[in-house]
């Protein structure tokens, strides 16, 4: 498990948790519980009449049981993404 | 699981192949299988979310990590799997599981 999240460490990421949030930031550690540490975090809020907000939230340790997904960021796909205009429901919450 | 859980042999030789995860929540993800664990905790590269207009949260996302235990399925490739080899080990594995399993 180390294994797979150590290539994305000092890597910017997309947090996926269970209930429903997405994060982005920077991966700065993790554990084999896949707790994580994130660094440089925003929440980016979706919404389905108002293009995506992005709040700023600082440094996070997230327990792993929360996340379901983590995801490398492509900074180049991301600058060109129109998050403004993506009006969209946030993503449905993970029921365990 | 079956066989030796630790090396997962089923899911070895599924690394580079195309699979489908579907979590929990109903989202699926399609993408080509880097790694497994002992938890089941999944690496694809080259992903694409099934119905991306529906879900464009991603979309400058190539390649993730899911937690084994959000995951509901994980769709192979039906020629990956030797169903044959599967069953045996699977009937070896009830009659002497290996540790930490109920029979």
């Amino acid at each position: 498990m180390s294994d797979q999240l150590r290539s994305l460490v000092d890597h910017p990421v997309f947090v996926y948790l269970t209930d429903g949030r997405t994060l982005v930031g920077q991966l700065m550690g993790y554990d084999q519980a896949a707790n994580v540490i994130l660094g440089k975090t925003h929440e980016r809020i979706f919404s389905s009449t108002e293009g995506m907000k992005s709040v700023a939230i600082g440094v996070y340790v997230i327990r792993g049981e929360t996340i379901a997904l983590i995801g490398e960021l492509d900074e180049e796909l991301d600058d060109q993404a129109d998050y403004d205009e993506m009006k969209v429901e946030p993503l449905d919450p993970v029921i365990l | 699981m079956t066989g030796n859980i630790g090396g997962l042999p089923p899911f070895l030789t599924l690394v580079g192949q195309p699979v489908t995860v579907e979590l929990k929540n109903d989202l699926a993800i399609t993408g080509v299988l880097v790694s497994v664990d002992q938890f089941l905790n999944i690496k694809l590269d080259n992903i694409k979310v099934v119905d991306e207009e529906r879900y464009p949260h991603m979309l400058a996302v190539k390649n993730c990590f899911i937690r084994g235990s959000v995951v509901r399925y994980v769709q192979l490739p039906a020629p990956s799997v030797d169903t044959a080899l599967l069953q045996d080990a699977a009937r070896r594995e009830r009659q002497q599981p290996a540790t930490g399993a109920r029979k």
